[in-house]
Order: structure tokens, then C-alpha cells, then sequence
């Protein structure tokens, strides 16, 4: 890789060197580099698709995989395949995530389709973060696809951040959670200019005592564009709640339409959503301890972030 | 010195008259004295206060403050200038922590342990429990109120006006409180001005002004004026009088 390279990658998966642990280095479409641990395997797909298998012992604790993606070469699009297939009782955390360095005028696309299977009692933090930089006028576009299939009493939470230079992107996440197990997706994401961002969520609590929580934070400005749609869906004795909260800035719209659907008397599904601007008494306040009032919307949007 | 003269505020009313809110407010308060400000409601007091830190734009007269001139000056450069104001009302920010808030006022990157834990105790609150939480919906009027007032002791101004510090906050924190404005008082570090009806805070004072109809109606010593407060709690309703002819 080179020094863009690693600019990028120190973006998504704050790594300035190869990481501990298992790792998958993907640039431009091909693997850069890989490393296995005693508990924890990957593996290129046998069936020629472009992508890998990650294959977490049952019981691993403590050890964490990077799965970054990084792409330089204008005009690319690359589509991958990462299965997960996390043992019973392992504990680990994975981070993916994909950086596009566009300086060409060709569109530069990353979709991945990312499938989780994480075994009874399992637990997996997952970080991904989605950014774009670069001087060309070539479009950055990434249309993640997750599934998650929880077994009993496995959980996963899943921070899924994209604060800045992706121009398009449409995000499908899909879960279902089995019996005392958990999900909680924490998103948050930030569009400025002309871009769009499109975010559909559905989380299905299959099993009885499954939890799911979605809390997604946005903020919108210049004439971007948002749709939020997460679902929750109780199809037994569960507790689901969806939380969704934009600030809209400048000419931005944000749709917003959050849904519980419940299957079970016994479901307790609740779901909350607001848009709305930066409270002028907020700018005020902050104003007021020497900001300026450029300083003091900066200032809030980082907490809101956050 | 805080050198208040002849300052308006006037707003435009519906049928396009102006209304004067403040009309003609002089007004002089000495390095490190404690002065309290009373009156009815709707007198022009909080108008008043936030005219000083230019959260109103005042329409006529001058507001100088250790000589300079912040008539012409933005919030921030007033701010910067040494002027702090605790909001009567204090907005709530989603995702913003206590400890960021304290430290933007204190103009730090961050705090130490033992600068949340004295701001914090100064209003009655302990920085354990309270130092990571958001300043949003979560705390009720009060804590929001009493951490509002810590970032006001964080920024540690030349002057410190608090609007009604004790609106919304209970006896024991109010106790900590009065204490709080005696020991900066005592330090003699700082002006202070603070809009109050109570009077264990209107016992502290060097001085009281009563702002009634947007003009100063009375000014003075303490011993001098609070009398005169407590003696005009005399009956007389106007409009009762009027039902009873």
C-alpha cells in the first residue's frame, strides 16, 4: 500500500501499521495482505466469488479482525462477499469498514455484502466506518448490504458510521435475533453537498426475550438527502426500540419512517423520531462561553455525532 | 467597572409603535462588588442582563465594561471580553456531556478530575455521577439549572451575571449555592450581578436595584433599600378597588 493508502486506512480503521490479530487487507478489488491467529481463520472464497470466509473458534475471546477495504483506482467498482461465522461462547471484535481515495473523474464504487452468523452465546462488536476523499469528480459510491443471524443468547452490537465524502450510498441491514439474544445498531451519519444517503434497517426478534435496539443519529446540511427506514419487528416476547434523530441544516432533506411491526401480544415495540434544526439558544449558549457562533455549530454537531 | 448609561431596548409592536423594554437604564457596579437585581415580573430585569452580554441588541446608550466600549460587540467578543451570563432557562444538547460543557467554559481541550469535581460541588452536585452525562432531556430543570450556573464558576469571568440562579432548585442545593456566591464575593475576583427575588441571596448584596417598567426604580446599599422592598408588600388591588365602587 502506499502513503494515500494508508491515509485512508487510518480514516476507517484508525490503523497506522498492520494491527494485532487476525486481519484482511482488500485494495483496489485484490488482497494486500492477510493474517491468520491460532483461533481465527480467513479464508478466500472457494467458489471463485470475489470475498473471504472469517472462521472464529467457539470460545475465542479477546481477539479482534480488521477487515478493511480500501479503494485508489478511479473508475472501479468492486463487489465482495465476507461471510462470518462466529463459534459458540467467542467474544471478539471485527473492523471493517471501506475508504475510496477518488482523483479521477470515473465513479468508484464499493458494495459489500456482508453475512454474519454468530453461534449460541456468542458476542461480536462490529465497527464500520464509510469515507471518501480525494480531487476528482468521479462519484464515491458504497451500497453496504449486512445480515445478521443471531443464535440463543448471542449478541452483537454494530456501530455503522459515515461522516464524510461518500456521494451516494444505500445501506440494507438486515437482522434476526434469536431467543435471549441481542442486537443493537448504532448509526450515525453526516451528508453534505449533493449526496444521498439511504438507510434501511430491519430487525426481526425471533426468539423469545430477544432484545434490538436501533439509535441512529444523523445530520444533514447543504442540499443532501436522507432516507431513514428502520423496522422492528417482535414475533414473540421481546422488547424493540427504534430511535431516530436528524438535524437538517442549509436546503437538506431528511425522510424519516421508522415502522415496529409486531407478531406477539407479548412484543413491546416503541419507536421515536424528530428532525429538526440547531436551537438558536444552543448557538446563544456556547456563544456566550467565547465561541464563535461558526465554533458553536461545529461544537454541536460533534456531541450530536458523537 | 460595569458602566451602564442611558441604555434602551426597544421592540416593534404589531401596530408598529416601539415598545420600550428598557428606557433609559444608568446604571454603575464597582470591581468585585455583589449586586443584586429585583423587581416585578416583566419589569426588564432578564431583558436587562442579556442586553449586557448582547444576546439583545440594545437599542440606544452604552454598556462599558472595564473601560471598554462592548456596545458595538458580538456575544463572543464580549464573552472573550470577560462577560459571562447564566441563562435563566439554559438549553439542553443532545450529545453533548456535562464535562465537554464545562470544559468549553473553562476554555480547555479538557478537564482534570479535580476541576469537574469543584465546579460540579459548588452547585451541589457530585461529578461522579454527573460528569458523563448529556446535558439533554435526562436531567430535570433543576440539574440542568445548577450544572448551567457550574459553567459560569468554570469560566471564571470578570463578570458573572446569573438570572434567577435559584428558580427550580431545591433548599439543600440552594444552601450550597448562597455559599458559593459568598466565597466568590469574598475572593473579590469577580463582579457580580444576579437577578433574584430571594432573600438570602438579596443578603449577600453590597447593593440592590429594583428595575420596574424597564427603568432603574430604586438603587442603593442594602440596608437602605431592602426595607423599602419589604414595606411596599402592601395590598391594593386596582382592579378589586374598581369592583368595589
Amino acid at each position: 500500500m502506499d502513503k494515500t493508502e494508508w491515509k485512508v486506512l487510518k480514516e476507517i480503521a484508525e490503523l497506522e501499521k498492520v494491527p494485532q490479530g487476525a486481519y484482511n487487507f482488500r485494495v483496489n478489488g485484490k488482497l494486500d495482505a492477510r493474517s491468520v491467529t491460532a483461533n481465527i481463520d480467513i479464508e478466500s472464497k472457494a467458489d471463485g466469488k470475489p470475498g473471504i470466509d472469517i472462521i472464529v473458534k467457539p470460545g475465542t475471546k479477546g481477539e479482534s479482525v480488521h477487515i478493511p477495504v480500501v479503494l485508489s483506482q478511479s473508475g472501479l467498482t468492486d463487489v465482495v462477499y465476507n461471510d462470518f461465522y462466529i463459534g459458540e461462547g467467542a467474544d471478539v471484535d471485527i473492523v471493517a469498514g471501506c475508504g475510496i481515495h477518488n482523483t479521477g473523474c470515473e465513479t468508484s464504487q464499493h458494495d459489500g455484502i456482508h453475512v454474519f452468523h454468530i453461534g449460541k452465546n456468542a458476542r461480536v462488536r462490529y465497527v464500520e466506518r464509510h469515507y471518501g476523499e480525494g480531487p476528482g469528480t468521479g462519484e464515491r459510491i458504497l451500497n453496504p448490504r449486512t445480515e445478521v443471524y443471531l443464535e440463543e443468547g448471542a449478541s452483537i452490537t454494530m456501530e455503522m458510521t459515515q461522516i464524510r465524502g461518500v456521494d451516494s450510498t444505500k445501506r440494507d441491514t438486515v437482522a434476526v435475533v434469536g431467543a435471549g439474544g441481542e442486537c443493537i445498531i448504532n448509526e450515525k451519519l453526516l451528508t453534505d453537498g449533493a449526496q444521498f444517503a439511504e438507510s434501511n434497517v430491519e430487525i426481526v426478534l425471533e426468539g423469545a426475550d430477544a432484545t434490538g435496539r436501533v439509535v441512529s443519529r444523523s445530520v444533514a446540511k447543504g442540499t443532501s438527502r436522507q432516507v431513514f427506514h428502520p423496522c422492528m419487528t417482535g414475533k414473540a416476547k421481546c422488547f424493540g426500540h427504534v430511535q431516530c434523530d436528524s438535524i437538517i441544516m442549509d436546503d437538506a432533506r431528511i425522510k424519516s419512517i421508522p415502522a415496529i411491526d409486531a407478531q406477539s401480544v407479548d412484543a413491546q415495540l416503541i419507536h421515536e423520531a424528530a428532525i429538526g434544526r440547531i436551537a438558536g439558544d444552543q448557538i446563544l449558549k456556547l456563544m456566550t462561553l467565547g465561541l464563535t457562533e461558526q465554533e458553536a455549530e461545529e461544537k454541536i454537531l460533534e456531541g450530536f455525532l458523537d | 467597572m460595569l458602566e451602564i448609561s442611558h441604555l434602551r431596548y426597544d421592540v416593534t409592536a404589531e401596530d408598529g409603535e416601539a415598545l420600550g423594554i428598557l428606557r433609559d437604564v444608568s446604571l454603575t457596579v464597582g470591581d468585585g462588588k455583589l449586586v443584586v437585581i429585583t423587581g416585578p415580573n416583566g419589569g426588564g430585569k432578564t431583558t436587562l442582563a442579556r442586553t449586557i452580554m448582547g444576546l439583545n441588541q440594545s437599542t440606544g446608550g452604552t454598556i462599558r465594561w472595564n473601560g471598554a466600549d462592548l456596545t458595538g460587540l458580538s456575544i463572543t467578543e464580549r464573552a472573550r471580553a470577560g462577560v459571562s451570563y447564566g441563562f435563566q432557562q439554559p438549553p439542553r444538547f443532545k450529545g453533548l456531556k456535562v464535562r465537554d460543557l464545562l470544559a468549553l467554559a473553562a476554555g480547555k481541550d479538557s478537564l482534570t478530575p479535580a476541576e469537574g469535581c469543584q465546579y460540579l460541588t459548588q452547585v451541589g452536585l457530585c461529578a461522579d455521577d454527573y460528569i458523563d452525562r448529556e446535558v439533554d432531556a435526562s436531567l430535570s430543570g433543576g440539574e440542568v439549572k445548577r450544572i448551567e450556573i457550574a459553567t459560569i464558576l468554570a469560566r471564571k469571568a470578570g463578570l458573572m451575571i446569573f438570572d434567577e440562579p435559584e428558580a427550580g432548585i431545591d433548599l439543600w442545593s440552594f444552601a450550597k449555592l448562597t455559599e458559593t456566591f459568598e466565597t466568590i464575593h469574598k475572593r473579590g475576583e469577580s463582579t457580580l450581578l444576579i437577578i433574584s427575588h430571594q432573600e438570602r441571596i438579596i443578603q449577600l448584596a453590597d447593593e440592590i436595584v429594583v428595575i420596574e417598567k424597564g427603568e432603574v426604580a430604586k438603587q442603593g446599599p442594602r440596608d437602605e433599600i431592602f426595607p423599602q422592598i419589604m414595606a411596599r408588600t402592601v395590598p391594593g388591588c386596582g382592579y378589586m378597588k374598581e369592583a368595589d365602587r
